[in-house]
């Protein structure tokens, strides 16, 4: 068995292999369902109808999608740029803290000024903590994987320790928990009464800003020739440094935005529970989309339904909410072979 | 000597996609010859022999070795039935020693003491046989090209090759080194040994040869008694028509233009420089001779803006240099071709147009304001795959997927289009066929007589002394004096490229 590569893939092939993977996704997964002794059509049925069977299972699926945008944008551009960026929970993280700061400041702003002023703020800071792991890479050739893996438990129990100190809500009972942001830091509901928020919006927003940046600017040019050959791009003048330094700038900013609206747009205030791994989901979103800034949308709903659909499966069937862990690490492994499949054919002798 | 042949390829074919990279090919080698391949780039010669030696599978077609059939698509069937391949690229462990390489892969895995001194004393047997000198306990990092390639000769010996292919094996060797190469070839055939020798050179196919295969473009287009032809025939058979070799006209030297001082380096793929001075001039092309690994990599890198010197100064038009980059050097009128097309010179999975801007993408006519103008960076890349006769399916179309002519034509193109003062060429016909060397050749001594100031980099001695009206010579990092054009013999200039410098040494460096 070998691999030859082929010719660049065609718009079909490039829309059909992610389709293909999780088909394969499916069948692997249902191995397990039978195991746990369910039928995997009812459970993946299940699980369709949990992500999207109403409108209240749509929405859901939308609002847990929104931080996997700005995650798996976040990524996106940073794996464009061959900068291995782990540390996007940590920067989620730091945007949450900056969030909770600035908005329980009492500020005399009105919405339409401290939103966009929190929001800069919140990208600044996760910009700079990404900044940190991209100088030591490139004055040092110190691994950002490492660096930028290990930061996230830095960042994570110094958040555990601004809740269990400066940050603490005084009326929070002793629960490690931030006051609420005042209202004019909140994001506004999409449909009054119902979770979607406005941060939904702002990631989309976000997805096509990157997507322009990437395919029509100076700056998307040089990052994509950074990742696909550094040494080349060295020889044709393009500064390698520099641009990776402006990509760990908007990709730490991205993944703020993902705690930004995740506290400003849901949750209202900064908690250890404020992200169950978007930041590494987000690596996985990233990768379904093939690091495709439009595609991120479409691969973090697809994520997003998975895991609030296999909550609601769970409770109906006897098959563990786990499920969804497996199904998206399946997905993600299906994808790379996809992947794979349509940059090379495979020959058997 | 005529008796059965030793390997029989019968009507191999193999497609990739649409091309036909090898087209029902039949032929035999018979026991004790040398059969030469020769071919254009491209025109299958290495499929084949990958093909026979099982890295691929061919679609039609049998392999017969010994009057067996070989396995295909298995490397170890082909050691097994003794086919031992020296490639154009080492395959060593730098960090091992030579009997190390040597017996690597034919040793079992709790080897007894007593086999490595029975190894050492085959691979000092099979060195003087052949006239294949080289200390099996030195580590392979500190061996020179030549003796790296007798590292490899050894290794397949050692694996009792009878069939030995050679993949272009004179490209990186000094005039001495191939002479002694040819010497050891002649002791092998003597000994009954069948030799494949893959080239493009006509005069190295016509020394060593007993017969000559031509190929092109798959098919294999000639067949002849290497007595009965002559290398006007051969070249002709190749390409499928007369070559008309670039004509150099007496160049007209004009200011300098690029010049350094003293200029030393760290070093990179090999010996760094060490004071060297050197000074371009408009109108004329300078050859850079020398073996490679001294010290041409680091001179090419720091005339690119790569890298920095570490003492010395670069002046451009008398101007001095300080802040010295890709950029400066692209600002300044300096245009690269480098030797690394693939990994250096193009960005693979990057687009034809991508490609092409590259070195100009900030400029005003392909961006402003930070957006890039994908329009005229198209009609530039349209432009260049018309004016330079590139063979591409659009310009949309990956780098990648390009014939090493066909890049390196975009890559002349992307260089020579802002009508550079100074071009920096570094091994720009490395691996390119009969006509697009004369392409690059035509090219270069255009943009001489328009008055740019040429560097031309090359281990090929033959391309410098067609190319160069003044030829200077780099060993272990040094420069010797520069010579006019036919002021010194090849004999000479294989003695600079040696590191001699008129003292004669019994080892080569």
């Amino acid at each position: 068995m070998r691999l030859e590569p082929k010719p660049a893939p065609s718009l079909a092939i490039t829309l059909l292999f992610p389709l293909a993977a999780i088909a394969a996704t499916l069948a692997l997964t249902s191995i397990l369902v039978l195991a746990a002794g369910a039928s995997p059509l009812s459970v993946f049925h299940l699980v369709a109808k949990g992500a999207a069977g109403s409108q209240f299972a749509l929405l859901e699926t939308l609002t847990r999608a929104t931080p996997l945008i700005f995650t798996g944008l976040s990524i996106a551009v940073a794996f464009r740029a061959r900068l291995w960026n782990i540390g996007a929970e940590a920067q989620l993280y730091i945007g949450g803290v900056v969030t909770v700061v600035l908005g329980t400041a009492a500020l005399p702003l009105p919405s339409i000024v401290l939103i966009p002023v929190i929001m800069a703020a919140v990208m600044a800071a996760g910009a700079l903590l990404l900044l940190g792991p991209a100088v030591l890479k490139t004055r040092f050739g110190v691994d950002e994987v490492v660096t930028t893996l290990l930061i996230n438990f830095i960042v994570l129990l110094f958040v555990s320790m601004l809740l269990e100190g400066v940050l603490k809500d005084p009326m929070g009972l002793g629960w490690p928990q931030s006051q609420k942001v005042v209202a004019e830091a909140q994001l506004p509901r999409l449909i009054q009464g119902k979770r979607l928020h406005y941060g939904f919006v702002i990631a989309l927003a976000a997805a096509v800003v990157v997507w322009v940046v990437m395919k029509k600017t100076v700056l998307g040019y040089e990052m994509r020739a950074v990742g696909h050959n550094p040494e080349g791009a060295r020889f044709v003048g393009i500064p390698v440094n520099r641009t990776l330094m402006k990509t760990a700038l908007l990709s730490g900013g991205l993944a703020a935005l993902a705690g930004f609206s995740e506290v400003s747009g849901l949750k209202g205030n900064l908690t250890l529970d404020l992200s169950p791994g978007y930041g590494y989901t987000g690596i996985v979103v990233a990768m379904l989309a093939m690091l495709n800034p439009l595609g991120v949308i479409a691969s973090a709903i697809f994520v997003a339904g998975i895991f609030v659909g296999a909550d609601a499966m769970s409770r109906a069937a006897r098959v563990p909410s786990y499920i969804a862990d497996v199904m998206v690490a399946t997905a993600l492994l299906t994808m790379v072979v996809a992947i794979l499949l349509t940059r090379f054919r495979i020959r058997w002798r | 000597m005529s008796s059965d042949p030793v390997l029989r390829l019968s009507r191999i074919s193999k497609r990739f996609g649409p091309l036909r990279a090898n087209d029902a090919i039949s032929f035999d080698l018979k026991r004790g010859e040398v059969v030469a391949l020769l071919g254009e780039n491209g025109a299958g010669k290495t499929t084949l022999m990958n093909i026979l030696f099982g890295h691929y599978v061919a679609d039609e077609g049998t392999v017969e070795a010994f009057g067996r059939p070989l396995a295909p698509g298995d490397p170890r069937a082909a050691l097994d039935a003794g086919i031992g391949m020296v490639h154009q690229h080492f395959t060593l462990a730098d960090n091992m020693t030579v009997q190390e390489n040597i017996a690597l892969g034919t040793e079992r895995l709790w080897r007894l003491r007593l086999d490595r001194t029975a190894a050492r004393r085959r691979i000092a047997q099979l060195s003087a046989d052949f006239g294949l000198a080289v200390d099996p306990t030195a580590t392979v990092s500190t061996l020179s090209v030549g003796e790296r390639q007798r590292v490899e000769i050894l290794k397949a010996l050692y694996r009792e090759a009878r069939i030995l292919i050679l993949d272009e094996p004179t490209a990186v060797l000094t005039p001495a080194e191939t002479d002694a190469l040819f010497r050891t070839l002649k002791l092998l055939v003597a000994k009954g040994l069948s030799i494949i020798f893959i080239s493009h050179k006509l005069h190295e196919v016509m020394a060593v040869s007993d017969r000559v295969l031509v190929l092109r473009s798959g098919r294999l287009v000639g067949e002849r008694e290497t007595g009965a032809t002559d290398r006007r025939e051969l070249a002709a058979l190749m390409v499928g028509q007369e070559v008309r070799p670039a004509e150099a006209s007496p160049a007209k030297p004009g200011a300098p233009l690029l010049t350094l001082e003293r200029v030393s380096t760290l070093p990179y793929n090999g010996a760094g420089l060490d004071a060297v001075s050197l000074t371009l001039a408009a109108g004329e092309i300078t050859g850079l001779a020398g073996v490679s690994g001294n010290g041409q990599a680091a001179l090419a890198a720091l005339i690119a803006g790569i890298r920095r010197p570490t003492d010395g100064t670069i002046s451009i038009a008398g101007q001095d240099m300080a802040d010295w980059s890709p950029r400066a050097a692209l600002a300044h009128g300096v245009a690269r071709i480098p030797e690394d097309r693939h990994a250096v010179g193009s960005i693979g999975d990057m687009s034809v147009t991508e490609n092409v801007i590259a070195e100009r993408y900030r400029s005003a006519r392909f961006s402003r304001m930070g957006f890039l103008n994908w329009k005229a960076a198209r009609r530039f890349a349209e432009k260049l795959i018309a004016d330079y006769d590139v063979k591409c399916p659009s310009p949309e179309a990956r780098i990648r997927l390009l014939s090493g002519g066909n890049m390196q034509k975009l890559i002349l193109g992307r260089a020579l289009d802002p009508d550079p003062a100074v071009i920096l060429a570094s091994q720009p016909t490395r691996g390119l066929d009969v006509g697009a060397v004369a392409y690059v050749h035509r090219m270069l001594l255009e943009a001489r007589d328009r008055g740019a100031a040429i560097l031309l980099i090359s281990e090929d001695l033959e391309e410098i002394l067609a190319m160069s009206d003044r030829i200077v010579v780099m060993s272990k990092g040094r420069l010797s004096t520069p010579s006019l054009r036919g002021e010194r013999s090849i004999r000479e200039l294989g003695e600079l490229m040696a590191g001699h410098d008129g003292e004669r040494s019994d080892h080569a460096a």
